[in-house]
């Protein structure tokens, strides 16, 4: 496997990893949705194009489930997100709630 | 210059501690909303933990399991973001 492939798996992870940490640092829900979208989006972008450049290397054909995957998590994260925020906002409203 | 496995194995700790990120906002999050949060961040990292152990065994069957693993994470989290919304989760 070339470097190229395992560095942009690093940098996924990383990219992952200040999402996690910004989800246990902000104060309120709202606040809370956005940093894990940094792990969904970059993270999970970067680590199946160093997936798919590892597989295409190895067996030089088109890697297909890594454009699977990436497809079905590209659509159905927002909509995980917004139902989420839909929830939160039926539950305690749109104003101020106390920072935990 | 790091040889290849050594990156892949940063990456891997890196994820292992977001999982732990997770895991403690999951055990603590002052609501529910935070809790399911809390499991779909958690969901998420495992599975990149997953592809990125399969780059590392360089094997296909890594990737059908993380295909799993977003499947079922997305439907426990839309059902339970649903049952948070209407208090049911088929209507």
């Amino acid at each position: 496997m070339s470097a190229a492939a395992a560095v942009l798996a690093l940098v996924g992870a990383a990219f992952a990893f200040v999402g996690a940490i910004g989800l246990l640092r902000m104060g309120t829900f709202f606040e809370r949705v956005h940093p894990p979208t940094m792990g969904t989006t970059f993270g999970l972008g970067l680590v199946l194009a160093g997936s798919a450049l590892a597989s295409w290397l190895r067996d030089g054909s088109l890697p297909w489930l890594e454009i699977l995957v990436a497809l079905f998590m590209f659509v159905t994260t927002p909509v995980t997100y917004m139902l989420l925020s839909r929830a939160a906002m039926h539950r305690d409203g749109p104003g101020e709630e106390p920072r935990a | 210059m790091i040889p290849v496995p050594v990156i892949l194995v940063l990456a891997q700790a890196l994820l292992a501690l977001a999982m732990g990120c997770a895991l403690f906002r999951l055990l603590r999050g002052p609501r529910a909303q935070d809790r399911v949060l809390a499991l779909d961040t958690l969901y998420v990292n495992a599975m990149l933990l997953v592809l990125v152990s399969g780059m590392r065994a360089s094997s296909t069957v890594y990737l059908e399991s993380a295909l799993v693993i977003g499947m079922l994470g997305f439907v426990s989290t839309a059902a339970a973001a649903k049952f948070l919304l209407r208090g049911e989760v088929i209507e």
